[in-house]
């Protein structure tokens, strides 16, 4: 049994199931992140866990104490919300001994202990402000700080990042990082950006309809996603109908090529997913096959160009990184593309 | 003014010219005939400057008016905050059905408009001699609330019923002030381990305060320069200042038209430093805000 | 969170009690006229009475000039300072506030002296200049109303894309107010309107220090000198109060509809 370990969980509102039958369990120090589109549950989950829903059934649990009957103020549980949730009427300074003053600490071991957390968060000098005077950025710190100041058990960040801008996203998601494995705080992250969840997380729960489709970590779900939802939502990607030309032998049919996935299919079409990095204008290993194709799109994006290429009657996105001394080919032109048939993911519906 | 280049005052005018009816009408109507009542405050027949009026407010008559239009104004503007925030809470905070805030604002917007003559008929229609809630409480319960001291045309009965439209004009002001506290703040708070009790304490109060004092101050001045419903329901029998003030102007009862100046200008004077007093206390209370 | 929610029905059933006995208690007085038994006397007497029907149109024809003169004062003001004088919007909105903090009273009281008949402008020597009087003096108390109801309207919409808009498209000042800015922030107009009504249908004491023949006033003669037709009139007065505010809620939600449709 992990540190945090939720089972049987479920959460109705009305005749809608909201959650159903959640299981989880997470490690002392681990970073989780719950992953999913919008009403998919996961906000929900990290509300019971702090406690502001009720679960309709099921047990959270933290170090073997069940917490489900105990309210909010009673968990020992520091959370990040999406809004910041600053106390607009207190400084930064006592915001973030919000916690230890209504707990009784002492003023004097108040102020040290609120030094320290800024100290942490890089915003020492603030102390003095009001949450107004501060950007985004630095508001989410400081709420950060004032979650992490009580020493809770687990820590819960709510979409903490999504109401900043682009640049501020990645250089806060890194530092909440590394102050995660500073202090090696068992974590809960809630995101429905899966660069943030792939490049945060020790493991990612996605979850879809109320259901963790797949647990795992970041480099199993992009790679080996066990269900079509989750294959989906992380990264883009092709999808394709082959024809199967081969179902023992495991040979499909993309626009007439034959490609070896290396295990048998059955039925007469087959549902294959490919990453868009997986397929290039030039073999990159001997392993690969060549497939006739049009370009019908170019994006160029900068470090990347993005081209469609119509193969038979699929359409392929492939990413190519720019090189300036190899412009991208114009739309129209017949070429060939090429793919490692191993990486072609079979889907299961 | 004659000034050979046009084009440059041409500029100014049209653009300030836009609000020149308005300037007109309050100058008229508002601001001239307040500063008129001031001065002459300060004026004897003659037009010469004088003390005189002010300090011969100094009866005690009229100090006794004042005293008690203060107390009923500051019981009625008190009582209305604390038990139109209670409603008010109820209904934003309370869990109460979402349905009933509609009808309570709508409700209060009537009721904050209902003050005047009709208020007084609908008070005493209730709790006068022959009232519904008077005669139904001796012959129910054989409680006489008028053998007990209890009068309509009285400090407690006047306050009882400018409650009517006070508790309706809080709510009414105090419910956008709540709505304005994010379910985050109290979210935040009790994760923090506050109860509910240490988060009002420390968070919601001291949010809430510029409003609950801006409101506070305006219920103070509408009750203490409400003339009609007194006036209705007691004749006047019941000497608050404004019903002194409608005497003097009717009939000069203090019979010397400078007092009456003064008298205005001593109402004015009270509204005036209620509000005063509301517009320091925000400002020290709104460091936090942009 | 169980202890909170009886507390909160506690604190709306005070409310309904103390809201709601003095309502009844009207309507079972204005009922008590005829001796043992429950009746509409009150109301037939009160209805038929002449004064009321000559004080009612008059206050119903001094609320509707009000309405007009408010809505010509305010609604281009409002928009003029949103639009090209916004450093002058806190005096503007302070000034629109002023009655709020004066007494009304005071203010009647600066009118009488002020434009008594040996002053520059005499207007309470005649009807007619005591009527304007009057009218201007409801405007004041509906100012702050009436401001604010506009002022909110008109941050609603975005009055100088609309004007920038009218004019690249050769619309003058009057077309622009009349044909753009008013139909705009009709609702808000309306709102404010109404509420304006609700005020001036009742009101005492300007019309009783001004002398016009109100129904405020009249009103307070029934109240000194019958039993049972105050109650009626209250009742009366209430439901009026009633309409006008069941009015402002229609023509907000309609309002709301056709910004849906939007």
């Amino acid at each position: 049994m992990g540190y945090l370990h939720i089972s049987n969980l479920q959460k109705s509102f009305g005749p809608t199931q909201v959650v159903k039958d959640f299981n989880l369990s997470v490690e002392k120090g681990e970073f989780i992140s719950f992953l999913g589109p919008s009403g998919c549950g996961k906000t929900t989950t990290l509300r019971m866990v702090a406690g502001f829903e009720t679960p309709s059934a099921g047990t959270i649990q933290i170090e073997g104490r069940d917490i489900v009957r105990l309210r909010p103020n009673q968990r020992n549980i520091g959370m990040v919300f999406q809004s910041y949730a600053l106390f607009p009427n207190l400084t930064v300074a006592d915001n973030v001994g919000f916690g230890l003053r209504v707990a009784g600490v002492s003023r004097a071991e108040r102020a040290e202990r609120v030094a320290e957390m800024l100290g942490i968060v890089g915003l020492g000098e603030y102390g003095a402000r009001y949450p107004f005077q501060l950007s985004g950025g630095q508001q989410q710190r400081v709420a950060l700080a004032r979650a992490l100041a009580v020493r809770p058990q687990v820590l819960l960040l709510d979409e903490p990042l999504s109401a900043l801008d682009a640049k501020i996203r990645v250089s806060l998601r890194e530092e909440i990082r590394a102050i995660q494995r500073k202090l090696g705080i068992t974590t809960i992250y809630v995101t429905h950006d899966q660069e943030e969840a792939l490049s945060m997380s020790d493991r990612i729960v996605v979850m879809n309809n109320g259901v963790a489709e797949q647990v795992a970590a970041p480099y199993e779900i992009y790679n080996r996603p066990t269900t079509r939802f989750v294959a989906n939502f992380v990264g883009t990607l092709n999808l394709i109908e082959a024809q199967v030309a081969d179902g023992p032998a495991g040979v499909v049919e993309i626009g007439g090529t034959p490609l070896p996935l290396g295990r048998p299919v059955q039925g007469a079409t087959v549902a294959l997913a490919l990453r868009p990095e997986s397929v290039s204008l030039v073999p990159a290993s001997g392993r690969d096959v060549p497939l006739p194709a049009e370009i019908s799109e170019v994006h160029f994006l900068g470090s990347v160009i993005r081209i469609r290429a119509r193969v038979g009657t699929a359409s392929l996105s492939l990413d190519t990184f720019n090189t300036p001394d190899a412009p991208p080919p114009p739309v129209g032109e017949q070429a060939r593309i090429w793919l490692n048939p191993r990486d072609l993911m079979v889907l299961e519906e | 003014m004659d000034i050979p280049d046009a084009r440059p005052r041409r500029q100014l005018p049209l653009h300030w010219l836009g609000i020149l009816p308005f300037t007109a009408f309050a100058v008229l109507f508002l601001i001239w005939p307040t500063m008129h009542i001031v001065a002459g405050a300060f004026r004897t027949p003659q037009g010469d400057f004088t003390l005189q009026n002010i300090a011969n407010l100094w009866t005690p008559s009229i100090i006794a008016s004042y005293w008690i239009s203060i107390r009923i104004s500051f019981a009625s503007a008190l009582l209305g905050c604390v038990i139109g925030f209670a409603i008010a809470a109820a209904v934003t905070l309370g869990g109460l059905p979402r349905g009933i805030r509609g009808p309570l604002l709508t409700f209060s917007g009537v009721a904050s408009n209902f003050a005047g003559v009709p208020l007084a008929f609908a008070f005493l229609a209730t709790l006068g001699r022959l009232g519904l809630v008077t005669v139904l409480l001796r012959e129910w319960f054989g409680v006489n609330i008028y053998a007990m001291g209890f009068n309509l045309l009285s400090f407690f009965g006047l306050t009882l019923t400018y409650l009517f439209f006070q508790i309706p004009l809080m709510i009414l002001i105090i419910t956008p002030a709540l709505d304005g506290l994010k379910k985050d703040w109290r979210e935040a708070a009790s994760i923090l381990g506050a109860t509910g009790a240490q988060y009002w304490r420390i968070v919601a109060f001291p949010i809430l305060w510029p409003a609950l004092l801006g409101t506070f101050a305006l219920l103070f001045a509408n009750a203490f320069g409400a003339v009609a419903t007194a006036y209705a329901l007691t004749g006047s029998s019941l000497s608050i200042v404004p019903i002194l003030l409608f005497a003097q102007i009717r009939g000069d009862v203090l019979q010397d038209p400078h007092l009456g100046y003064a008298l205005a200008f001593g109402m004015i004077l009270v509204t005036g430093i209620a509000n005063l007093i509301y517009v320091i206390l925000r400002a020290r209370s709104e460091r936090w805000m942009q | 969170m169980r202890m909170q929610r009886v507390w909160a029905w506690v604190a709306l059933a005070f409310g309904l009690v103390y809201f709601f006995l003095p309502l009844i208690g009207t309507v079972e007085f204005s009922l008590r006229m005829r001796r043992g038994e429950y009746s509409l006397d009150a109301y037939r007497v009160v209805l038929s009475d002449p004064r009321f029907q000559q004080t009612f149109s008059y206050s119903v024809v001094m609320a509707l000039c009000t309405i007009v003169v408010g809505v010509l004062i305010v609604v281009p003001t409002a928009y003029w300072v949103r639009l090209r004088l916004p450093r002058l919007r806190p005096i503007v909105e302070f000034v629109t506030l002023l009655p709020l903090v004066i007494p009304p009273i005071v203010i009647v009281f600066g009118y009488i002296r002020m434009y008594n008949t040996s002053s520059f402008l005499p207007l309470t020597g005649s009807a007619t200049g005591t009527n304007f009087l009057l009218m201007m003096g409801y405007t004041t108390l509906a100012l702050p109303y009436m401001y604010r109801a506009v002022d909110t309207g008109l941050r609603a919409i975005d009055i100088r894309t609309l004007t920038e808009a009218a004019q690249s498209l050769g619309a003058g000042w009057f077309t622009i107010m009349a044909r753009v800015i008013m139909p705009n922030v009709l609702v808000a107009i309306l709102s404010g309107a109404f509420l304006t009504f609700a005020i001036v249908i009742g009101e005492f004491v300007l019309a009783a220090l001004l002398n016009r023949p109100a129904f405020g006033p009249y009103l307070q003669l029934v109240g000194a000198n019958r039993a049972y037709e105050p109650a009626a009139l209250a009742v009366i007065a209430f439901s009026i109060t009633w309409i006008c505010m069941g009015l402002i809620q229609l023509v907000t939600r309609f309002s709301r509809h056709t910004q849906a449709r939007r």
